[in-house]
């Protein structure tokens, strides 16, 4: 097969994968960004616990952290696919019987174990960010008579974001990639799987896996400009 | 006149070490209290447990007649009953620190609007054109849209001070606000607290100005091992001191 014919098999029509490896890009993008925002919720929380005095948050977040890095990613993402949606299943068909065909949403089951990885890995990231912020700022928030959540919302996450942004851009390149973890679980069609089935119908496997990671250097390209112009705009007041 | 900030009893320990051992003080409206002492005697723990970033053990604030409660709790130490009453008696206690310690983040008349409008209410204009002016009393009117790390020192403590004033406070506290600044800065942010001083705003300052303290502070109170060894007016407590350690302490900066 010539080159023309090879790339008329990406062609938008109905013969041509082009339309399908949109939808995938699609997906990967929808999965990556959903899973990154419930990293960042967990990350904060897990960052507020491994700060506070309480010895019980603190070993909470210790425990969550220690596993989620201990364990492969995969598997992880497995147990917690599975076994998350049984547990919740579980937990329905006790409250009533109305839930017995309930049905756990595979794209929500993804985001949900991606979020909770990724959540991990943020934790240690906010509270790294959270202790370079000079404790005299803080300080002089509480003297000048902020509340503690004034104090955090004006004070600290504005300035933990400046010292975060790097450590919070490479866990976005990371989501993108681990995004596609989730082809495994064969019924969410993002980037990886739509490489794979059109490798698989068409046996052009060197191909369609090339588009693919094209597609997905695209996506880290423009995050890293997107990361550049966020850092650039955090750092004024700071060089 | 009105007693502003009334301390009575003051005891603070960390861990077993006790760094205040019953510190009492008043200031009046327009009193200027210098505070001294040397190194580790308590003077920043002082001026830091009268606005609760340290929590005394025991002893009593009172600010413009309201007394901070406090609920003593089993081990020795304390907690306030009601931090809703901290915040705001701390918003009328403006505190100037040795680092300045300005919100790295945001310009110089954002730091000085910032507390104004989130905790006092005070609308942004209003509080833009207030900044304003403070900025041009200190002298860095033009350096309103500079982050404080563009500053020099001596600027960043003006600023901090400006940030300061726009709480419109009852009592400023200093903790030593020039101790961090190069030599030939430290005259133009003493001219800004003698011009303070002038207004007749109540003052209590750490500092080891001698000159300073001599020509502004309305009373000297010597701070010495966590108890006031000494005070009174500054001509009597600087020309003829009394104890033996103050004493000691004076020619020791004196050189
Ligand atoms: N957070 C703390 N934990 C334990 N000890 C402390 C703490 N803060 C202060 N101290 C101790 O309390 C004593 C008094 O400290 P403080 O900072 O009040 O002294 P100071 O008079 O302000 O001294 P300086 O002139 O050096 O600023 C010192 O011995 C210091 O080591
Ligand atoms: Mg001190």
């Amino acid at each position: 097969m010539d080159q023309a014919s090879l790339f008329s098999l990406l062609s938008f029509g109905p013969d041509g994968w082009g339309m399908r490896f949109v939808e995938g890009l699609v997906v990967t993008v929808e999965v990556s960004v959903s899973a990154y925002a419930v990293s960042l919720i967990l990350g904060l929380i897990g960052a507020s616990a491994k700060l506070s005095s309480s010895k019980i948050a603190r070993g909470i977040a210790d425990v969550y952290t220690t596993l989620v890095r201990a364990l492969p990613e995969l598997l992880l993402l497995l147990l917690i696919y599975f076994s998350g949606a049984d547990a919740i299943k579980f937990v329905l068909s006790l409250i009533s019987e109305d839930f017995e065909d309930f049905e756990v949403d595979p794209f929500a089951a993804a985001v949900a174990a991606l979020g909770f990885i990724g959540g991990a890995y943020m934790t240690e990231v906010m509270r790294g960010a959270i202790l370079s912020i000079p404790n005299g700022q803080i300080e002089a928030a509480k003297a000048s008579g902020m509340s503690r959540f004034l104090t955090l919302r004006r004070v600290i996450l504005p300035q933990m974001l400046r010292y975060a942004l790097p450590g919070m851009g490479n866990l976005w390149l990371s989501a993108t990639k681990d995004s596609s973890l989730i082809s495994v679980l064969g019924n969410t069609q993002d980037l990886l799987f739509m490489g794979y089935r059109a490798s698989a119908v068409t046996k052009h496997y060197g191909f369609f896996y090339s588009v693919a990671a094209i597609l997905f250097l695209a996506i880290t390209v423009i995050s890293m400009i997107v990361i550049r112009l966020l850092e650039a705009r955090l750092n004024r007041g700071y060089k | 006149m009105d007693t502003t900030l009334k301390v009575e009893d003051l005891h603070k320990r960390f861990g077993a070490v006790e760094v205040l051992k019953g510190v009492s003080l008043e200031a009046r409206t327009g009193d200027v209290i210098a505070m001294i002492g040397s190194s580790g005697s308590g003077k920043s723990t002082l001026l830091r447990c009268i606005n609760l970033l340290e929590i005394p053990n025991s002893g009593r604030v009172t600010v413009n007649g309201e007394l901070i409660r406090m609920k003593p709790l089993p081990d020795g130490t304390a907690k306030p009953e009601d931090m809703k009453q901290v915040e705001r008696i701390r918003s009328k206690l403006a505190m100037v620190f040795q680092s300045f310690n300005l919100w790295s983040h945001r310009t110089i008349l954002e730091n000085v609007i910032e507390a104004p409008i989130h905790v006092l209410g005070v609308p942004r204009k209003e509080a833009i054109e207030r900044a304003e002016a403070l900025l041009a009393k200190v002298g860095i009117a033009e350096k309103r849209n500079f982050y404080p790390n563009h500053l020099s020192g001596g600027q960043q403590q003006r600023a901090a001070i400006a940030r300061a004033l726009a709480m419109e406070p009852s009592v400023l506290l200093f903790d030593e606000p020039t101790s961090a600044l190069d030599p030939e800065l430290v005259g133009e942010v003493l001219q800004v607290m003698r011009k303070l001083a002038e207004e007749g705003r109540t003052m209590l300052v750490v500092t080891h100005e001698m000159g300073f303290a001599r020509d502004v502070a309305s009373e000297i109170v010597f701070l010495h091992k966590g108890q006031i060894e000494e005070k009174g007016a500054p001509r009597e407590v600087l020309s003829a001191p009394k104890s033996e350690r103050l004493k000691q302490f004076l020619s020791s900066t004196r050189h």
